[in-house]
């Protein structure tokens, strides 16, 4: 096995430095930028490939000399294949970026400033998601979509327990006492799944309580933060104080959101992403309400999102440049909206997602705009949370006790961080 | 591989020392013959010639790629590629790991596990043995078809049939009223999983080639040895496993290299999100955490030269002490 993964290794850079090959010579044949253009452009989501599809037709009716060729790459192989093209010079002229990833290719200087392009506007996005793809007051990306996390629950249990249905006024302790009431065991029900999970869940909570995983300058870790701890151990208690959510070998073994859409668990937090999951579930009757706020009152979810950028070495900045300033555009936007599949990015057009899906209350996921915080990344964000959900996993496995848990995050991630 | 051709080159060597004392039996006429002839180079470049089709895909995709990741080893990469000399910096990096010492004994651990189904498949095939006619062809068929499936196939069932709550596995032992533990998700149980379908998917190779062996045993051995009154159980150990030790050389040898390289069910049957995953890293997935997960190919470089030079070792090792314990015919 560990001799196959070297040579598919090899032949993977192999088939790579062909197809680089091949693309540059393409590139050379359209040098002059009046003639004609073919752009690559990288994506990793099949589900999106159409909507993707139309809006590149449409560039191309409006722009008939640049040509766009999408380039699909499966998310397991995306960012292996993107890091190895770009170390030989060959990433897609335009591609999706990650918040976890911005840091590392605007740092290491693979992309382009959007910020130096002319007409470049970043008004229509909300600002969390701006934040996010800048860096040292420049932005590398164009906002595509975001996602927040919401609380979701299921009506049946709520009904068959007397509980109240989640709202927006509710505060950690309603969601303590309603787990409390909805969980029983005998049938096999819990109340809450509480995973270690940390967009959707621990994130999440260490906002509410008023603290942060990590500084707004990326320098420092919040994990040491006594308010962070609260919002740690509030998670963790409704796994070993409360014993009101699945264990951590049992949420391993079977995955919380299918326990949710299972009929297992009554609350679960979770992203607008997985919402086509529980649509599909059948016999789910399942609904979705903001995220509780703190014990001070504090509400908080951190936002994530995707971003268009442009790659360095592309060779033709200019037409690249064109193609992501329509992808900003409110029409490039309004074709994902209508999808259903993502969140566009451009204000105002949440409504038609919201529509796209008119049973549940898709309004809870965009209401918390205004207390969303950009998810937690730096220069390098890999290097830290590869470590940090190794930690979590062990306090949640109850391996570690939380205390020494979080310092040791806490050391690891500030370690890390004072190389960037 | 190195290792399906070493056992070949292992009875060649014991054919080669046997020669000798076959010597008149041969024909003279080859040691008359000048070395260097001009029919013997040119039987000599036919010769590579036909090689030359299989040693070039060697070279290229086996060959090259070790010499470039002893290389790589001893260097620093950059994420987007860039190498400097940092002599043996992963090295010690390696060893001073905390993770380390755990990761070594998982592998050894699993390794022995697996070879505990070496037995197993001598009596699998064995018993196999005796089955004749259209049932026999249909029992390789189902013991084999482990082998042929997708690894990722297998890990994605086998986590289902481990599942602590829902897998079948736990719901057999509950109605024997024990109550199963968390296979998957618990790293005291998690290596003797693993193990357990490593056993569960060599099975049905190690059995083919076992039954190939007990094939070429000489029904005559059988026959006289109960004619002096052997009884079953004699015969089994005074002449079927000592004709069958070449096939049990070559499995054992094929299976500490297996064992030893085993990766692929810690990332998928137990998943990167997993309490038990720190518990229950191998040598190779730390080589993969290092190469894929935190970019550092420098690093994953020297855990593959030293693991290759464990490999080595361990396989020399068993061609040393198989001189005591094999037979060949």
């Amino acid at each position: 096995m560990f001799r196959k993964v070297l040579v598919l290794a090899v032949g993977g850079a192999l088939a790579l430095a062909a197809t680089g090959c091949s693309s540059s010579k393409s590139a050379s044949a359209g040098k002059a930028e009046t003639g004609p253009v073919t752009l690559t452009y990288g994506i990793w989501d099949p589900k999106q490939k159409p909507a993707m599809q139309e809006i590149a037709d449409a560039f191309h009716a409006s722009h008939p000399n640049i040509t766009i060729n999408i380039q699909l790459t499966p998310n397991a192989d995306y960012w292996t294949k993107l890091q190895t093209a770009a170390a030989s010079g060959t990433a897609p002229d335009v591609f999706w970026m990650s918040t976890t990833r911005i840091g590392l290719y605007a740092g290491q200087k693979q992309l382009l400033s959007l910020s130096d392009k002319p007409g470049f506007d970043n008004s229509p996005f909300p600002k969390s998601l701006n934040d996010v793809y800048t860096l040292d007051g420049k932005q590398y990306g164009m906002p595509k979509d975001f996602d927040t996390v919401g609380l979701w629950y299921n009506k049946k249990l709520f009904d068959a327990a007397g509980v109240k249905y989640p709202t927006a006024a509710w505060t950690w302790q309603d969601v303590i006492s309603a787990a409390q009431k909805l969980n029983d065991p005998g049938k096999g029900v819990w109340g809450i799944a509480s995973p270690d999970w940390t967009q959707e869940n621990l994130y999440n909570t260490m906002l509410q309580a008023g603290g942060q995983a990590i500084t707004p300058d990326h320098k420092k870790s919040g994990f040491d933060d006594p308010k962070s701890l609260a919002g740690l151990q509030y998670a963790l208690d409704f796994v070993t104080k409360y014993h009101v959510s699945p264990t951590a070998q049992q949420m391993t073994d079977t995955q919380p959101d299918q326990l949710f859409a299972s009929g297992k668990v009554a609350m679960f937090a979770d992203g607008d992403y997985d919402m086509p999951e529980y649509k599909a579930a059948a016999g789910l009757d399942a609904d979705v309400a903001p995220l509780p706020a703190g014990p001070d009152g504090k509400k908080g979810t951190v936002i994530n999102g995707l971003a268009n950028v442009i790659y360095a070495k592309t060779k033709h900045a200019q037409a690249a440049w064109e193609f992501v300033k329509y992808l900003g555009t409110k029409d490039a936007n309004e074709v994902q909206a209508k999808t259903g599949t993502v969140i566009p990015a451009y204000n105002g057009l949440s409504a038609t997602w919201v529509a796209s899906t008119p049973q549940y209350h898709l309004q809870s996921f965009i209401d918390q705009l205004d207390v969303a915080v950009p998810y937690p990344v730096s220069k390098n964000t890999a290097a830290w949370t590869t470590p940090m959900q190794t930690t979590l996993d062990q306090i949640w496995g109850g391996k570690l006790d939380l205390q020494t848990g979080a310092k040791q995050i806490a050391d690891q991630m500030n370690a890390s961080l004072a190389k960037e | 591989m190195s290792a399906t051709e070493s056992p070949s080159v292992a009875a060649g060597k014991a054919a080669a020392g046997a020669g000798p004392e076959r010597g008149p039996a041969r024909r003279p006429v080859a040691a008359r013959r000048p070395r260097f002839s001009k029919a013997h180079m040119k039987e000599w470049a036919w010769g590579y010639a036909m090689i030359a089709p299989l040693f070039l895909g060697l070279s290229l995709f086996y060959l090259w790629p070790i010499v470039q990741s002893a290389y790589f080893s001893f260097t620093s990469w950059g994420v987007f590629g860039g190498r400097q000399w940092v002599g043996l910096k992963n090295y010690s990096s390696f060893m001073s790991d905390p993770q380390l010492p755990r990761a070594a004994w998982n592998t050894v651990k699993y390794s022995l596990i697996v070879l505990v189904g070496i037995p197993l498949s001598i009596v699998f095939a064995a018993l196999m043995n005796q089955v004749s006619g259209k049932y026999a062809s249909l029992y390789r068929i189902l013991y084999f078809i482990p082998v042929v499936t997708m690894p990722a196939a297998v890990a994605m069932i086998w986590r289902w049939l481990y599942n602590g709550d829902y897998g079948l596995i736990n719901y057999l032992l509950s109605l024997i009223g024990i109550h199963g533990p968390h296979w998957v998700s618990d790293d005291r149980y998690t290596v003797w999983a693993m193990g357990l379908v490593g056993i569960w998917s060599s099975l049905g190779y190690n059995m083919i080639i076992f039954a190939a062996g007990l094939k070429n045993i000489p029904r005559q051995y059988y026959e006289a040895s109960s004619l002096d009154g052997a009884g079953r159980v004699r015969q089994f150990f005074s002449i079927t496993l000592p004709l069958l030790s070449p096939s049990i050389f070559f499995v054992s040898v094929l299976s500490v290299i297996g064992g030893l390289q085993m990766f692929d069910m810690v990332l998928l049957m137990l998943g990167k999100a997993n309490p038990a995953l720190a518990g229950s890293k191998t040598i190779a997935y730390l080589f993969y955490e290092d190469a894929f997960v935190t970019g550092n190919q420098g690093l994953a470089a020297a855990i593959a030269v030293v693991l290759t030079l464990v490999l080595l070792v361990l396989t020399a090792l068993q061609f040393r002490l198989q001189k005591r314990w094999v037979h060949y015919g």
